[in-house]
């Protein structure tokens, strides 16, 4: 052995790391985000993949979509003639932050064995996600279709329409290719992200994020499957703000009026013309109604009284303009229902939405 | 160690590589080394809430190690010269050290700002002065290594015992000024202690039965404080390492493809097979969430491999670096999990912590009891050293209950193996005449002795009795599973 068969082992190794990289790129490769664990060797979730704290919570954050859907039992659930689908798509609060799955609004829902006109049995499917963004829920909305819905469910409160916060959080922000061509297929009010599409951007060193966060979601599935748990579910939380300050700005729009075209509510248009002929139920989510200090001023932490009665009187006069089936919640929950967010409900919190969805009829 | 860590580890590693490529700088490698090593434990060193801490501990290391050398060196074998030069380089180095408190607010090579100059130079000159005494003096003498040794294992003990810790954490949190209340066992985490403590008693004892080689200061302090070996092993017998590192031979390019081949079957191992199993191991935590028996058990082999790719992982790391400096470390694991019996297993699982035990304790205690409790039958004495062993192998990862079922749990099963060995003797013989099925017997007794290695993971794994008990239930499908 000589120093120049090193280098040769050396040199010849980043060739092929280098060749290997090229390959993948024009395979694209990272198309193995669309391969899964779940629903084969691993128990589908029942949300999405979200968490903060993986180590304890057996799931993480990840921008990646099709990993994302991969994951869930829709996926991997194939729809029988027996089934009326359901997707429920929304924020935080239907993805069931501090909640088990059974507790969330889904969970009640699909608890109660509710049966369609025709007597398929409703099978709900909780796709929210924790960032409050209506592009987001298009986003998602654009994936699930493919699952054939019977019928979606879309809860809104005003924090996911302000036209300014679309494309900010993370999971938009990451996929500017889908975003965009969103915003182009619906000519949506939105200025498109820059989007990168070199060649170099589908090598395996420029993915190499996306496929270690591939990587560690399958390997949480071993845990969710073993254990359940897909959150951490603190012993102890700070309570939603029941005593809020005189603060009448809201995302810097002052009173008397909402900016005209502030709210993204073209986003909510291209989600309907996105169904098609797929029945969708617009949900104005119940908050929290304070009664505590200043709540004269202030509904509760996100929202003053002026902006969110505008909010609601816009959205109505929209339902009622486009045609779209609407149901306003806002006050369905007593405050005492809610947990670390002006949104987030108890599980009783979650039984009281589900019953007032049910007892609209609604529901088909 | 994170990777940055290592790969800084590893830098360094390969710094003494090509130093010692050079004829010139290869007269420098017992300095390179000491310089490297010194500065490496002060840097590794966790950070500490209680002040200056995180810098006095590794300072400690080194004073340690220091007296150690004037315990087990014989005063015809001192060098002075050499001696003073040593210490001068050292006492330089920590200043440097201590110095980087001006540069930043936090701290550039330690974990947070050194301590006030003043006091490190008190220390260093106090310290100096006390080991140029120590130096001129003669021989020491055996009851001072005894309890050198004893010293030893009570400081182990102090710092293995939480509830010990946490006094001597409120106590010093008293000196600094800091409130008691906050005391925690987690304030005391000594980089290294464990291993050191090991390699100290090793020459204190060996020094005593006249086996230890003559050492200068440097050589012994780099022994003690190598760093590719420093922190997690494997423990080198000190006339093994300072023979290698007398030998000063241009590295060969083999000496370079072994190292650097180790180091990347480290790496896989450690940052790939056991970080990614990490996240599926059993835990305290996941012990109280799984549901179902399956499960129960995948998470259990999850942690037998996680542990295993680990330590050996960073055995590899230790070796490979070993190799760039041109010493050959010893082999702490020889496939433990494809053995076919205990005793072959703990002959192949952290070796050179089991021979230590086995050529300080196991076997002075064996002789022992042999030769002056005669009486007793010999099944006992192995009951009593086996157990009494490997009980000490649990207490020395920590002083708790479960360290303790442990250690028996090994203890009895080697001696159940010592009893079936020497009953089936015949019987075996037999078998062996028979290679289907002796091949048959082999993989059922590998695969036995695995999960009986497997199931005592179940203790070393967990925090408390109580929720070891509700994984071995929920392991048989029990009522402890949810």
């Amino acid at each position: 052995m000589s120093y120049r068969f090193l280098r040769n082992v050396f040199v010849k190794g980043l060739l092929l790391f280098f060749v290997f990289n090229l390959i993948w790129a024009a395979c694209n490769g990272n198309r193995i985000n669309q391969l899964s664990l779940y629903n084969h060797l691993l128990r589908g979730r029942e949300r999405f993949p979200y968490g903060e704290n993986p180590a304890q919570s057996y799931n993480l954050s990840l921008s990646d979509l099709d990993a994302m859907f991969a994951s869930h039992v829709l996926a991997g659930t194939p729809k029988s003639s027996h089934e009326f689908r359901v997707i429920v798509i929304g924020d935080s609060s239907i993805w069931g932050t501090l909640l088990h799955p059974e507790d969330t609004l889904v969970g009640v829902l699909n608890a109660r064995h509710l049966t369609a006109p025709d007597g398929r049995s409703m099978q709900f499917y909780n796709l929210g996600y924790p960032t409050m963004s209506l592009v987001k829920d298009l986003m998602v909305l654009d994936q699930a279709m493919q699952f054939a819905p019977d019928l979606i469910l879309w809860s809104i409160t005003l924090e996911s329409f302000p036209r300014a916060n679309q494309l900010t959080s993370p999971i938009v922000a990451q996929n500017p290719a889908r975003v965009n061509a969103l915003i182009d297929r619906y000519d949506l009010d939105l200025t498109p992200l820059e989007e990168s599409t070199s060649f170099w951007q589908q090598t395996i060193v420029a993915q190499r994020r996306p496929l270690a966060d591939w990587l560690r979601l399958q390997v949480y599935g071993v845990m969710w499957s073993a254990t359940g748990v897909d959150q951490t579910y603190p012993d102890d939380f700070t309570p939603a703000l029941r005593d809020l300050e005189p603060d009448l700005d809201y995302q810097g729009w002052v009173p008397p009026e909402i900016p005209s075209d502030a709210l993204a509510l073209d986003v909510l248009s291209a989600g309907m013309q996105m169904a098609a002929e797929v029945p969708v139920i617009l949900v104005n989510e119940p908050m929290l109604v304070s009664e505590g200090k200043n709540s004269d001023i202030r509904y509760n932490y996100y929202y003053p009284r002026w902006v969110y009665d505008q909010y609601r009187q816009i959205l109505g006069a929209t339902c009622e303009a486009e045609g779209w089936t609407c149901l306003d919640l806002w006050d369905a929950v007593p405050q005492e229902f809610f947990t670390n967010s002006a949104i987030h409900r108890s599980p009783q919190g979650e039984q009281l939405f589900a019953l007032r969805l049910i007892e609209s009829g609604i529901l088909p | 160690m994170s990777l940055i860590d290592v790969l800084i580890l590893i830098a360094f590693a390969v710094t003494g590589f090509l130093l010692n490529l050079i004829p010139f700088t290869r007269k420098f490698r017992l300095n390179y080394l000491l310089i490297a090593s010194i500065g490496i434990i002060f840097w590794l060193q966790p950070g500490l809430p209680i002040r200056g801490l995180d810098f006095w501990l590794p300072t400690a290391t080194i004073l340690i190690a220091a007296l150690g050398w004037w315990l087990t060196s014989r005063a015809q074998d001192r060098d002075l010269r050499a001696t003073l030069l040593t210490s001068l380089q050292i006492a330089a180095e920590v200043l440097i050290i201590a110095l980087t408190r001006y540069f930043s607010s936090s701290g550039v090579i330690t974990p947070s700002r050194p301590p006030q100059l003043y006091l490190v130079v008190i220390l260093l000159a106090v310290s100096g002065v006390i080991f140029y005494w120590l130096s001129r003096t003669r021989e020491t003498r055996s009851t001072f290594l005894a309890a050198a040794i004893f010293a030893l294992i009570m400081l182990f003990v102090g710092l293995k015992l939480p509830a010990l810790t946490q006094w001597v954490s409120s106590a010093l949190r008293g000196l600094t000024g800091q409130s008691r209340e906050l005391a925690s066992a987690l304030d005391i985490r000594w980089l290294g202690y464990s291993y050191i403590a090991f390699r100290l008693i090793h020459t204190l004892r060996d020094r005593q039965t006249g086996h230890l080689p003559a050492m200068r200061l440097d050589e012994y302090l780099v022994y003690m404080l190598f760093f590719p070996s420093f922190n997690a092993g494997p423990i080198d017998r000190a006339e093994r390492f300072i023979s290698q590192l007398r030998t000063a031979e241009t590295p060969s390019p083999r000496q370079l493809e072994a190292g650097l081949s180790r180091l990347v079957v480290g790496l896989f191992k450690k940052f790939v097979l056991a970080d990614t199993l990490a996240l599926i191991a059993l835990n305290g935590t996941n012990a109280y969430q799984i549901e179902g028996l399956g499960w129960y058990w995948l998470l259990l082999y999850a942690y037998s491999f996680q542990i295993f790719f680990d330590f050996s992982g960073y055995t590899d790391l230790a070796i490979g670096m070993g190799l760039l400096l041109g010493i050959r470390l010893p082999e702490n694991f020889n496939h433990p999990y494809l053995k076919p019996n205990l005793t072959r297993f703990w002959d192949s699982w952290h070796m050179s912590l089991t021979q230590w035990f086995r050529a300080y304790f196991f076997n002075p205690v064996t002789r022992f009891l042999r030769t002056k409790a005669r009486s007793l039958p010999a099944w006992v004495v192995i009951l009593i050293t086996q157990l009494a062993t490997m009980t000490l192998i649990g207490l020395w990862h920590g002083i708790t209950l479960n360290f303790v079922f442990w250690g028996i749990w090994h203890g009895l099963g080697l001696f159940i193996n010592n009893r079936w060995s020497n009953a089936t003797r015949q019987l075996a013989a037999r078998i062996k005449a028979r290679p289907w099925l002796d091949h048959g017997l082999t993989v059922f007794s590998t695969l036995l002795t695995f999960h009986y290695v497997a199931l005592g993971w179940v203790w070393f794994a967990l925090p408390d009795p109580t929720t070891s008990l509700r994984v071995f239930t929920g392991l048989l499908g029990g009522v402890g599973a949810p």
